[in-house]
């Protein structure tokens, strides 16, 4: 049963009339950042920021939440994200907890997997929660921030770039009104209005297959697991997804034909009896019916100039892979730090060139991975589907068949080969590498207390913070650095040995982690030097 | 170059009598599917993908030089 709290999650937000309004010509606000549309990007983006101290506008040209459930599977590391941004709690609370995956071929299992095999970890592998639950989460956030100024109906017409920052014209029930930005972040989307008015492109390629997606309610006894099925008896010849939601719902995905007429497909008369099919009843209700087809295409570039493009408004991939809205959420919190060090003029601009390098990577990797899953589930020529026959079948009998069987790999972070990172110089036989992201494990407090390493991060206030294993007293930190010590005088416990054991440590081993909980350098033993020297590359200062 | 193309059999005409005989008796369509699986089943004990994209390469080469010859020779027809 659906919670009181959740069901009456807060939708439906009004236009109202700012002051910026009755400003023009030379006299129009400014502004340190502007953030268009208030999705989960825009919405976690504004949140980071504002947690940092950056006054944020977020305009978003609606007024309500979106209606579908849309994306659902959020990964570990977007939890991680919002414990920093102060929501995660909810979202799991709410959410559905999974990190077992199923493959059928017809009617028998292939075989299954787990995404988090191993305990110590804060966080599940993925929860499973509507899109409008989590940002409905993240406006209540927002609204706790005064720093956020969150701007209903009010729909970006015009940009003019300057060489210090951006002229928007925004247009509202009451009129239109300018303002100016030092940067402007485009999270509005796989339709980007600013991307058309910067004049980028955004090339890629296109699947011709359609998919059915169908949310049912219904109580069922299915296990809260993925399931996905290459030919299934009530769907031959295709694919299909089964997948739990809160509330009773069940994310169903149905491959179909590439020459189905969508109007035709989209009616529920015709909906009804493939899902009756599938699931042997006819006792369920439908809250949500979309047909598409996707693309995998990213922008060229990040930035143009002083816009900034995040989320889907940058790439966008096939869905299966949970790689769409978990990657937009780490492009906001890779971009925060940075243009947060910008504005306060702690890094050059220079930085967020940074954030191009590694989330356009990053968008590469989602790219490849989405359309070799897209490529398995859809074979285009007949030797493709040949071969795909051929590992199906020997899927049954043979270890490496099962491996090969690609129904979708789910999201993990990147690991950014990016100028920030200082290259190892020492010997390491494991560990996350400069470059990777930050790894959780149990720890206990002094005073006997339970935590994590991530929790312990975000109470040094999600800033480069120096992770040590204890060799003595705590190594001396540049100004403004954070200090997590592991083991020594007054260090928090590694009682079941994972932490020293996922960072491969020995006494004095010390990792520089960055605000956004990536590995920026490893040591040893971390001298000064080294230290100021890792940070400020870390920082693009050099 | 990882890929070996030296005889590895000791009796070659046993190995690609093997081959030929697996695929006596079937349809083009059954000879097909018996081959993607032969291909995948042999690749993954290979196990090394630099190997396999040299193999991919030495057989495309020799499919790419069949058909230009055909080319070549309908256009002297």
């Amino acid at each position: 049963m659906a919670s009181a709290n959740s069901a009456q999650a807060k939708t439906q937000f009004g236009y109202r009339r700012h002051p910026d309004q009755e400003r023009s010509g030379a006299n129009i606000a400014e502004h340190p950042v502007v953030v268009v549309g208030a999705g989960p990007v825009g919405l976690s983006l504004a949140i980071d920021l504002a947690q940092r101290g950056q006054r944020v506008v977020l305009l978003d040209d609606a007024d309500r939440i979106g209606e579908g459930s849309r994306a659902i599977c959020f990964s570990k590391r977007s939890l991680e994200f919002w414990d920093r941004l102060g929501v995660g709690d909810r979202m799991v609370e709410k959410g559905v907890v999974w990190s077992v995956g199923k493959i059928f071929h017809g009617a028998s299992q292939l075989y299954q997997f787990n995404l988090l095999p191993e305990e110590g970890h804060k966080r599940p592998a993925f929860i499973n929660l509507q899109q409008f639950y989590a940002e409905a989460y993240l406006v209540d956030r927002v609204e706790q921030l005064p720093e956020i100024d969150l701007r209903w109906r009010n729909k970006v017409i015009a940009l003019e770039s300057r060489n210090d920052g951006v002229a928007l014209t925004i247009a509202t029930p009451e009129g239109a009104y300018q303002v100016h930005a030092s940067f402007v972040v485009a999270c509005d989307g796989a339709r980007s209005s600013l991307r058309q008015m910067v004049g980028a492109d955004f090339a890629g390629q296109v699947f011709e297959d359609q998919f059915l997606i169908a949310d049912v309610k219904m109580t069922a006894a299915f296990p809260t697991e993925r399931w996905f099925w290459f030919d299934p008896p009530f769907h031959a010849g295709r694919s299909a997804l089964l997948h739990k939601q809160p509330d009773d719902i069940w994310r169903i995905d149905l491959q179909l034909n590439p020459d189905a007429d969508p109007v035709a497909e989209k009616q529920p008369e015709n909906v009804r009896p493939r899902i009756e099919r599938m699931l042997g009843h006819d006792k369920f209700e439908f809250e949500w019916i979309s047909l598409y087809k996707f693309q995998c295409r990213r922008m060229a570039k990040f930035i143009h100039g002083r816009v900034i493009f995040a989320g889907d408004s940058a790439h966008q991939v096939s869905p299966f892979g949970a790689r769409g809205a978990n990657s937009g959420l780490e492009d906001a919190e890779n971009l925060a730090w940075k243009l947060d060090r910008v504005l306060r003029r702690l890094s050059p601009e220079g930085l967020l060139e940074s954030y191009h390098i590694e989330r356009s990577a990053a968008a590469d990797e989602n790219i490849r991975e989405s359309t070799r899953s897209t490529d398995f589930m859809a074979p285009v020529t007949k030797q493709e589907a040949r071969l795909r026959q051929a590992v199906l079948s020997l899927a049954k009998d043979t270890e490496f068949g099962k491996r090969m069987v690609n129904g979708g790999r789910l999201s993990v972070p990147s690991v950014y080969d990016t100028p920030l990172s200082s290259g190892d110089r020492d010997d390491w036989r494991g560990g996350p590498r400069p470059g990777a992201s930050m790894l959780d494990a149990p720890v206990t407090e002094p005073g006997g207390g339970s935590s994590y390493l991530t929790e312990v991060f975000i109470r040094q206030g999600t800033r480069f913070t120096l992770l040590e294993f204890g060799n003595g007293a705590a190594a001396d930190v540049p100004d403004g650095v954070g200090s997590i010590q592991v083991g020594g005088e007054g260090g928090l416990v590694d009682a079941h040995g994972l932490a020293g054991k996922r960072y491969d440590a020995a006494p004095g081993t010390a990792y520089l982690l960055r605000p956004d909980g990536y590995v920026a350098a490893r040591f040893r033993n971390a001298t000064r030097p080294a230290l100021d020297a890792a940070l400020a590359r870390a920082s693009g200062v050099n | 170059m990882a890929l070996s193309t030296s005889s590895n059999f000791a009796k070659p005409d046993d190995a690609f009598r093997a081959i030929v005989e697996a695929h006596r008796g079937l349809t083009e369509a059954q000879s097909a599917d018996l081959d993607a699986a032969l291909v995948l089943v042999l690749a993954n004990h290979i196990g090394d993908l630099d190997v396999l994209h040299e193999a991919i390469a030495l057989a495309k080469r020799r499919t790419l030089d069949t058909s230009q010859q055909q080319q070549q020779q309908q256009q002297q027809q």
